[in-house]
């Protein structure tokens, strides 16, 4: 009750704020950090609760994108449609990642979804429709939605949507019995198993959902960028952020990529503005191992330790 | 209802290695049937075929419920749990990382198994009171022998008409391992369970089968029909006893 009313809240907001915010920079910020949302939500579910630690985000992200962009060139289909397009042909993706760990878990997993990556960009590279490896720049719909004047707040609006759907997923996943069997699965796969847990079921049904979100996160990125290439959609920078942003907030909670992402997409936007943008992937990279060293449950740990003063076991 | 696992000629191995070679055996309704052997003999991969874990070569495991058979060797895990058997793994093989009570609810993870949740759970509070006690406790803090506890009170949140039991003692003391063959039992007569136990120890084994197997080297080389023929034999004695 209390979530649904926080995520009205917020999408109230969004809603109203072409009312009061006129900066248009606002926009653009919120915008990459609701993104971010999305990516270590959706990372977060495979990753944090099941244990399989996917490395290929930026596969997801750029499937999602790449498929609102083929169908708005094709048909000019209205940007709603193109995310849940996005959404489907990522989760199509998550599902085949999801086969996959019949056979590889741990490290080789990982380096599985990075191969996936470096496919499927090459792949891109070669499709003209497209634009291939020079990219493609989109035009965006002339007519406004709604009461809009200007379609990056409206943008902002849709990411918000997708953002608090995306949370809402994952927390439905983590106080279910899908969240423990996948809690089930991280701890011990065998054991599992053995106790009747369809585990095999479970992860392609993480690995779709957590694909989709990705997928959704992307479908807008073309119409925010007015421009789209495979080197920026296909990023690593999305893989190592989806991966940080939940170890940094803390796995164990839906709310713990939340945080990260709040946080570690803020302090980027932040030094992007102030130092340069180049300075972004240090800062991950610092935040990271300092969160790994100094608080390995991330600020949920830190959360639990200080303030509500329960040791960590 | 009526319950009979016939296990005919099975072939198992990992890769190269040849595991099981053609083991044949029966376990009756209500019958309490140790499976002995040393270590890498066969034991626990006679198990996880019977659990699907492992897939045999050739030969058929068969579970007949009221004169139904239902070949184990065709069915995924999940189902061959859902038709009411569970296994107390090796090792105990917990998840260390969930609360006791996390741990027991997911031995319930099958649907047919949910609506009885409740009742189950208060049915392993009441056997193991120190689950009770401990139920927001990580599974991992605890000791071996509450561990153990643990793994078998979450077998039993199925509802299992049909428990494999692997290796109870390992890792435990000698206490421990007597307190825990003697919960075997009374949970056996308490809830009309049909054991198959897989051990190395035979002392502690034989106090609670109706008779046994003997399996050596993937090869079951002697069935005995009562305790008395296990312990007056001299193949047990030769294999296993050492005493011969």
């Amino acid at each position: 009750m209390k979530f649904l009313l926080g995520a009205l809240v917020l999408v109230g907001f969004a809603a109203a704020a072409p009312l009061f915010v006129h900066l248009e920079y606002f926009y653009f910020a919120g915008f990459v950090v609701l993104q971010f949302i999305v990516l270590a939500t959706a990372w977060n579910i495979l990753g944090g609760f099941a244990g399989y630690v996917n490395f290929g985000t930026g596969a997801f992200f750029a499937v999602g994108a790449y498929s609102a962009v083929a169908l708005y060139k094709a048909v000019q289909l209205p940007l709603g449609l193109q995310i849940l397009a996005g959404a489907a042909a990522a989760g199509l993706l998550g599902f085949l990642v999801g086969l996959l760990t019949l056979r590889l878990r741990g490290i080789f997993f990982s380096i599985a979804t990075i191969a996936i990556t470096i496919i499927l960009e090459t792949v891109v590279m070669n499709w003209h429709y497209v634009g291939g490896a020079k990219g493609l720049p989109i035009l965006r719909p002339t007519e406004m939605p709604l009461y809009f004047t200007n379609y990056t707040q409206w943008l902002f609006l849709v990411m918000t949507i997708i953002a608090v759907l995306a949370v809402a997923m994952a927390r439905y996943i983590q106080v279910g019995w899908i969240g423990r069997g996948l809690r089930a699965i991280r701890d011990n796969e065998g054991a599992a198993e053995c106790s009747g847990v369809p585990t095999l079921k479970l992860k392609l049904a993480a690995a779709s959902i957590s694909g989709a979100l990705m997928g959704a996160a992307g479908a807008p990125f073309a119409q925010y960028l007015s421009f789209i290439e495979p080197s920026s959609a296909f990023s690593l920078n999305y893989a190592v952020n989806a991966l940080a942003m939940p170890i940094i907030g803390g796995t164990a909670h839906w709310i713990g990529p939340v945080l990260g992402a709040i946080l570690l997409g803020t302090v980027q936007q932040v030094v992007t503005v102030t130092i340069s943008s180049e300075m972004n992937v240090l800062v991950v990279g610092v935040m990271l191992v300092v969160f790994v060293v100094g608080a390995p449950e991330g600020i949920l740990g830190l959360w639990k330790r200080y303030v509500l003063k329960k040791g960590t076991p | 209802m009526a319950l009979e696992l016939e296990i005919l000629g099975i072939h198992a191995g990992y890769g190269a290695v040849r595991a099981l070679q053609g083991v044949s055996m029966q376990v009756r309704d209500g019958e309490t049937v140790a499976l002995l052997g040393t270590n890498g003999n066969g034991k626990s991969t006679l198990m996880k075929c019977v659990m699907g874990n492992v897939r045999p070569t050739s030969g058929q495991i068969l579970l007949k419920l009221d004169g139904v058979p239902h070949d184990l060797t065709r069915l995924s895990t999940e189902e061959i749990v859902g038709l009411g058997v569970a296994l107390v793994p090796e090792g105990r093989r917990l998840f260390p990382r969930l609360t006791v009570e996390e741990n027991l609810l997911l031995g319930a993870f099958r649907r047919e198994a949910r609506p009885h949740i409740a009742k189950n759970l208060e049915l392993c509070y009441e056997t193991f009171s120190v689950l009770k006690e401990r139920r927001r406790q990580l599974a991992g803090s605890m000791s071996g022998g509450q561990q153990q506890m643990l793994a078998i009170a979450r077998a039993l949140m199925s509802s299992p008409k049909l428990l494999l039991v692997d290796e109870p003692s390992v890792g435990l003391s000698p206490l421990l391992v007597s307190n825990t063959v003697t919960m075997i039992k009374q949970l056996k007569e308490k809830h009309g369970l049909t054991v198959l136990m897989a051990e190395q120890n035979f002392h502690q084994a034989i106090r609670i089968a109706d008779r046994g197997y003997l399996i050596v080297h993937g090869e079951i080389v002697f069935e005995g029909r009562t305790v008395e023929e296990l312990e007056h034999n001299d193949m047990v004695k030769n294999y296993y006893l050492g005493t011969a």
